[in-house]
């Protein structure tokens, strides 16, 4: 009964990330693809979490944590090329 | 208008500790669960890269003194004394060896050699990923 109810919950994160994908694929400018990359790797973690439930093991557990990080730092270093032109700066500006 | 990423700055303040224990958490925990050298390296460097990103590279070059080329270079070494290491006690090549020992703070600890080529394996991974990230931005 519970599997059942996690495999519907993983069902409905897949239509959720095939929904951001289709905003990935069709959105008008950079900031809606950069958005919607972001979401799906909110999802997936989601998607880890189910699925480590389901699978009755703990090992998932710190790939959760790591698609948090590198989805953070992936947001930042996209949103500082957006802004600025330049990722790393060299010098402090201010 | 300058720009002004306080908001940036101070959640990377807080990130950047949750970062780094939890890459050293991973590197420890990778005999028994999931995780080792590789990645831990990997976690470390994405830390990195987000203070890089956070910041500029002079400032955290200021503070955080390192030369990542020679760091990718005494990785390999620890790595490759390592393996000879076990000729000297006529055993094979990278051989290894891990004993229970009584530590004050921790216990009933065990403890193996093979976290000795994890340190150089996770100490190249680092050196190797900055200094290829560090050379790119670099590049004009």
């Amino acid at each position: 009964m519970f599997d059942q109810f996690l495999l519907i919950c993983l069902f409905f994160l897949a239509l959720s990330i095939l929904a951001a994908l289709y905003r990935v694929i069709k959105g008008p400018s950079t900031p809606d693809r950069v958005m919607a990359l972001d979401n799906i790797g909110v999802n997936l973690i989601a998607g880890v979490a189910c699925l480590s439930i389901l699978l009755r093991t703990h090992a998932f557990l710190d790939i959760i944590l790591l698609i948090g990080i590198l989805s953070f730092v992936g947001t930042i270093a996209f949103a500082r090329f957006i802004e600025r032109g330049v990722v790393i700066e060299r010098k402090r500006v201010h | 208008m300058s720009p002004n990423d306080v908001l940036l700055r101070t959640v990377t303040k807080a990130a950047i500790v949750i970062i780094l224990t939890f890459s050293i958490y991973l590197f420890f925990g990778g005999h028994h669960n999931p995780g080792g050298g590789f990645i831990g390296g990997l976690s470390v460097a994405a830390g990195l890269v987000l203070l890089f990103l956070a910041f500029d590279i002079e400032t955290v070059r200021k503070n955080i003194p390192i030369d990542f080329k020679k760091m990718a270079g005494f990785g390999v070494l620890i790595a490759v004394l390592t393996g000879v290491s076990s000729l000297f006690f006529g055993e094979p090549f990278l051989n290894q060896t891990f004993g229970h020992f009584h530590l004050p703070i921790f216990g009933e600890t065990e403890l193996a050699t093979a976290v000795l080529f994890d340190v150089g394996v996770a100490l190249a991974v680092i050196g190797t990923a900055i200094t290829i990230i560090l050379s790119i931005s670099e590049g004009k």
